[in-house]
């Protein structure tokens, strides 16, 4: 999710011109139950006129006066192009309810909130987790043989539910008449591979593909990425702190058991991705029983 | 063929969750690391571990250990006992250290000649 403060803010802005008396402003804020309207001139932004303004006025008896001379002006503006991690932050900081939005042309382009920026993670959060279901679903490869494909997310440092992906995927595995040294392999895999994630990543997810000679699975995560993967791939080196190894994680054997269990295995690392993939095939006597079967 | 329920009762184990007690151990084996065990544990044997958590029981459940003996009077967390109960694992508790309940282990499952 790269979203930037364009793909939240409100555009259909109430905006009022110079010569408007602060008191036309409130009776607009009435009807359109809104809180900050910007004055403009020309599409260039020259300030806001906020709930607060219009209680000062109505405090001090300048209502009937122009917005010219009574808004705020000394006004923080964000760029369109800005991620909205950066609006996030600017709320934190300044305890503003709302920052205008300039476009490249710096006109007045919208409004963000932070009620904005809420409603649009909600939505990409639900489509994500359609895009997470879907995938789990079968597919169809372009050789018309069914390929069966699940995706589990895995999260930071979350040992409650680790082991999740593995259990799932050995399930799986179970329900066909693969030999039980085989699906040791797979558990062994995805497991080692699903603490990996846990314990060293920013969180990602362990992919299961099922095909009829073999399972691949394949641990993704976005990032920091391995300094050394020489180093990485070796017996005993480890990077994990003191906490995490008295739970009994992080003795080094992680990626080299991976290794060995499988038949073919590949990694590539960088800063923002570690991509690791284990191939474990299936024997010839295991394919005649999964043939006899279907 | 010793049952879980034998050594149970023969190493004097205070019992958390019984699992499948008349199922045999075959065999066992004696790790703090999980990865190790990963890699080194058999299908139908015992870990004798001090690991107290629920990712023993993932570790176990996933290479078909039916049996963990938590050692030096440790207590597990409780949801380590639940997920134990959801995959028929026993859990089981000894007063004694890891090196006293391995040998008294392979005592009695004959592997000591």
């Amino acid at each position: 999710m790269r979203l930037k403060i364009k793909d939240v803010m409100t555009r259909s802005l109430i905006s009022v011109p110079m010569g408007t008396t602060m008191r036309e402003v409130q009776k607009l804020m009435r009807e359109k139950r809104i809180t900050g309207v910007p004055v403009v001139d020309n599409k260039r932004l020259l300030g806001i006129v906020s709930m607060d303004d219009i209680i000062q006025a109505l405090d001090f008896g300048y209502i009937e006066e122009k917005v010219e001379d009574h808004m705020s002006s000394n006004l923080i503006l964000l760029d369109e192009d800005m991620p909205i991690s950066f609006a996030i932050k600017y709320f934190d900081r300044y305890r503003y309810h709302r920052f205008p939005v300039l476009n490249k042309e710096k006109e007045l382009a919208g409004i963000v909130t932070t009620r904005d920026i809420i409603t649009r993670l909600l939505w990409e959060i639900n489509n994500e987790v359609d895009s997470l279901e879907r995938e789990n679903l079968a597919v169809a490869s372009s050789e018309g043989i069914s390929i069966e494909h699940q995706v589990y997310p895995v999260r930071k440092l979350d040992f409650e539910n680790a082991g999740h992906a593995s259990t799932e995927i050995k399930k799986t595995l179970k329900q066909s008449d693969l030999f039980p040294r085989t699906i040791r392999r797979a558990a062994i895999a995805s497991y080692e591979l699903e603490m990996n994630i846990v314990v060293h990543s920013n969180g990602g997810t362990i992919t299961a593909q099922y095909f009829p000679d073999k399972v691949i699975i394949i641990g993704e995560d976005s990032g920091p990425g391995i300094e050394n993967l020489d180093e990485a791939l070796k017996q005993g080196y480890s990077t994990a702190t003191e906490w995490i190894r008295s739970l009994g994680f992080g003795a080094g054997m992680g990626l080299p058991n991976v290794k060995s269990v499988s038949d073919d295995f590949s990694i590539t690392s960088t800063p923002e991705k570690t991509i690791v993939k284990s191939t474990i095939l299936f024997s010839e006597n295991e394919k005649k029983n999964l043939d006899k079967r279907s | 063929m010793v049952t879980i329920e034998q050594v149970q009762q023969k190493l004097n184990l205070k019992v958390l969750t019984m699992g499948e007690g008349s199922t045999p151990i075959s065999s066992a084996y004696t790790s703090d690391l999980l990865s190790d065990v990963m890699a080194n544990g058999e299908e139908g044997g015992a870990l004798i571990t001090i690991q107290g958590h629920k990712n023993s029981v993932a570790v176990a459940s996933l290479i078909g250990l039916n049996t963990i003996i938590l050692c030096n009077g440790r207590l597990p967390a409780d949801d380590m006992v639940e997920a134990a109960e959801e995959e028929s694992i026993a859990i089981l508790v000894s007063q004694e250290n890891q090196f006293t309940v391995s040998y008294k282990l392979a005592a009695l499952l004959g592997l000591c000649n």
